[in-house]
């Protein structure tokens, strides 16, 4: 590498880092609440932490928090997070061939697609910037843990983040994500939201905790079946 | 305790091999057009599913509460174009007020 294009992608994470500053704000204030709902859940400090090291991924801990504090069990826990992480996969092989190296630092790069730095690094047409993905990643990794411990720690102030209405936080930021699914998914992805709140909503008194946001996802199934037949 | 612990690891495994998998093995390999339709249309249904347990589900029951009307504050809040951070947090607060007066 020239030292005139490692002082390119040194600009490019630098860029990346900057224009996610905005984001790891919102981020530290979700994962406060993050710490906070979990802690009222009872899973002392530590559990919540070391989630949002290992997992560092928003919409998966919510999900987790929302089926186990449900009453629900691990394995629907453990279900609805990876079919909501599913997405991780498409997208990690449309940045694939602008990541460097073997298969394995391919795979390891990989662990730095969030989506709003996935978005902010999207160049068109299928196009990426890897420095630029990777230090928007940074600030909002940091945000995510950061944000975490301090919210575990608040919710002994607190005691319990309900009275604040921070259990509302979650479903406002998946609703904020799922009006940018619908924005850039067209009419299919429109009948898919739309046949997804039919089954979770009418299932929610019928089946445990947890299995309405399953079934909310087999509307994949009936749109993806109907529309090959 | 362990159902917790469980879960966390599941998850964190989970998710380093979707996040690993595609950058390891793309390359030639492509998965069929109608797998990849399936896998794009994941987020918007597991998105409204949650949106709506989250805020009408309460152990099991369907009920319409404080937190529906925090939910239309931000709905109407993102419509207005309002960013993320903002819609989210009077998400919280309208339904922290409705909690207070109620």
């Amino acid at each position: 590498m020239s030292s005139e294009t490692g002082w390119q992608a040194r600009g490019s994470y630098l860029a990346g880092a900057r224009a996610a500053l905005p984001l790891a704000l919102a981020t530290v204030a979700l994962a406060i609440s993050f710490g906070m709902l979990a802690r009222s859940l009872g899973w002392g400090t530590l559990a919540p932490v070391v989630f949002s090291i290992v997992a560092f991924s928003g919409s998966a801990q919510f999900a987790v928090a929302a089926v186990l504090g449900a009453g629900g069990g691990a394995t629907a826990a453990i279900i609805a997070a990876v079919l909501l992480s599913a997405r991780f996969l498409p997208m990690g092989i449309a940045v694939a061939p602008y990541l460097k190296g073997g298969p394995l630092r391919r795979a390891l790069e990989g662990q730095t697609v969030v989506d709003a730095s996935w978005a902010l690094a999207s160049r068109g047409g299928g196009r990426f910037d890897r420095e630029y993905m990777i230090g928007a990643t940074i600030p909002q990794a940091v945000a995510w843990i950061g944000g975490t411990m301090i919210g575990v720690f608040m919710g002994d102030v607190a005691g319990g983040g309900e009275r604040l209405g921070l259990d509302v936080i979650f479903p406002a930021f998946f609703l904020a994500l799922l009006i940018d699914e619908l924005k850039n998914g067209g009419k299919r992805a429109a009948l898919v939201a739309t046949l997804a709140a039919i089954l979770a909503l009418v299932s929610i008194p019928f089946v445990p905790p947890g299995v309405p946001v399953l079934l909310g996802s087999c509307a994949v199934l009936m749109v993806v079946v109907r529309k090959n037949r | 305790m362990t159902e917790l612990w469980v879960t966390i690891i599941a998850v964190a495994i989970a998710n380093s091999i979707l996040k690993g998998a595609g950058p390891a093995l793309a390359g030639d390999r492509e998965f069929s057009p109608r797998m990849n339709a399936a896998i794009s249309l994941l987020a918007p249904a597991l998105l409204v599913a949650l949106v709506l347990t989250g805020t009408f589900g309460e152990d099991g029951a369907l009920v319409i509460d404080e937190r529906a009307l925090g939910l239309g504050s931000a709905a109407i809040a993102l419509a207005l174009g309002v960013p993320l951070l903002l819609a989210v947090a009077l998400a919280a607060v309208v339904t922290a007020l409705a909690r207070l007066l109620v």
